[in-house]
């Protein structure tokens, strides 16, 4: 029973990074069939296993999970969200992930702004592209986009965008947003 | 051996086991380099190997008579990606899985497909 392939299928990776609880695990499940996705590098003999990969929601998770969602453009066409930890001890999964990514989104918290330039950081220096995504939490201040670029000293000509991840319309315009950046980025000419 | 040697060993443990058990305690094998989105098709070929194939390997198989993602693969049959990696390794060494990078690891994914992505992502 071989499978005939019409058109190879082509796949696209888009990876949400960012800080401790600022969104992304959120941002993915707004957008797409999220499911949790283990790494065994981090699985630790304290019995983690069987019933804790269910609660995405439960901090522990995020030691153990990463965060996985599939939008299928078309048949044949499909973007894979990978939520990685933000957290120092995670860059080991980093290479992996941002090997081929078409690009990045970083999540910021305003309140606790500094959690981002880890990533920041490592996406500038790998040169995958990707745009900051400041995430409105209730009761943070609002911040102009403008005044977070300085703040993270970003190139002008990286987005910096305001959203809320919780709603889907938002969550999309963010992914079209990056997925547009990558493309300036990718086919200068065409920019 | 004692019978309640066997009990103790039975394979059908399945998934009581600790997921390294399902790969004999190896952590590395020629699936390691695949990378999440690789894709993944049963090429139909019948297992020549001598161990036997596995409850977890079977259900990879079945997953794979389309093109799968290893992420997919992972999340689907719910093992760790180090582990899902090993299986494949055995698989392809075995003839019976075929594995496609993904096509923007090389050159950088075309311009049609991204405005494609973008309308796509639009109209969600
Ligand atoms: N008010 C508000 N709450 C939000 C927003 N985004 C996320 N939250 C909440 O903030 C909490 C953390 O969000 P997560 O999506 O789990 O964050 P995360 O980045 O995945 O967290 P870790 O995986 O633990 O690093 C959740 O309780 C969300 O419901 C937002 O835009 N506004
Ligand atoms: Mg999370």
């Amino acid at each position: 029973m071989a499978y005939e392939p019409s058109e190879e299928p082509v796949a696209l990776k888009i990876l949400v990074a960012g800080g401790f609880g600022v969104g992304k695990t959120t941002l993915v499940g707004a957008i797409s069939e999220i499911r949790p996705l283990r790494t065994e590098e981090v699985l630790s003999d304290r019995g983690i296993g069987v019933d804790d990969i269910d609660g995405v929601e439960a901090k522990t998770t995020t030691t153990v999970a990463m965060d996985f969602g599939r939008i299928t453009i078309r048949e044949g066409l499909v973007v894979y969200l990978f939520g990685t930890p933000g957290q120092e001890r995670f860059w080991f999964m980093w290479d992996e992930l941002s090997y081929g990514a078409l690009g990045a989104v970083v999540l910021a918290d305003t309140r606790r702004l500094t959690d981002c330039f880890p990533s920041i950081d490592y996406f500038e220096q790998r040169g995958t592209p990707f745009i900051v995504a400041v995430n409105c939490f209730d009761g943070a201040d609002r911040h102009e986009p403008e005044d977070v670029r300085i703040a993270l000293d970003l190139d002008p000509d990286i987005p910096v965008i305001l959203c809320d991840v919780r709603r889907r319309a938002s969550a999309k315009v963010v992914l079209v947003t990056l997925v547009e950046h990558a493309l300036r980025t990718l086919t200068p000419a065409a920019g | 051996m004692s019978a309640s040697h066997e009990l103790w060993l039975d394979e059908d443990a399945g998934r009581v086991v600790r997921p390294y058990a399902l790969t004999r305690g190896r952590t590395r094998s020629s699936g390691d380099d695949l990378d999440l989105i690789a894709m993944v098709t049963a090429t139909g070929a019948p297992y020549t190997g001598e161990a036997g194939l596995g409850p977890e390997e079977r259900r990879i198989l079945d997953l794979a008579e389309r093109p799968v993602s290893v992420a997919d693969i992972a999340s689907e049959i719910d093992l760790p990606l180090g582990v899902v990696r090993v299986l494949l390794g055995d698989l392809q060494d075995q003839g019976m899985i075929s594995v496609r990078a993904p096509a923007q690891a090389g050159p950088r994914p075309h311009e049609r497909i991204l405005k494609e992505v973008i309308n796509g992502l639009r109209a969600l």
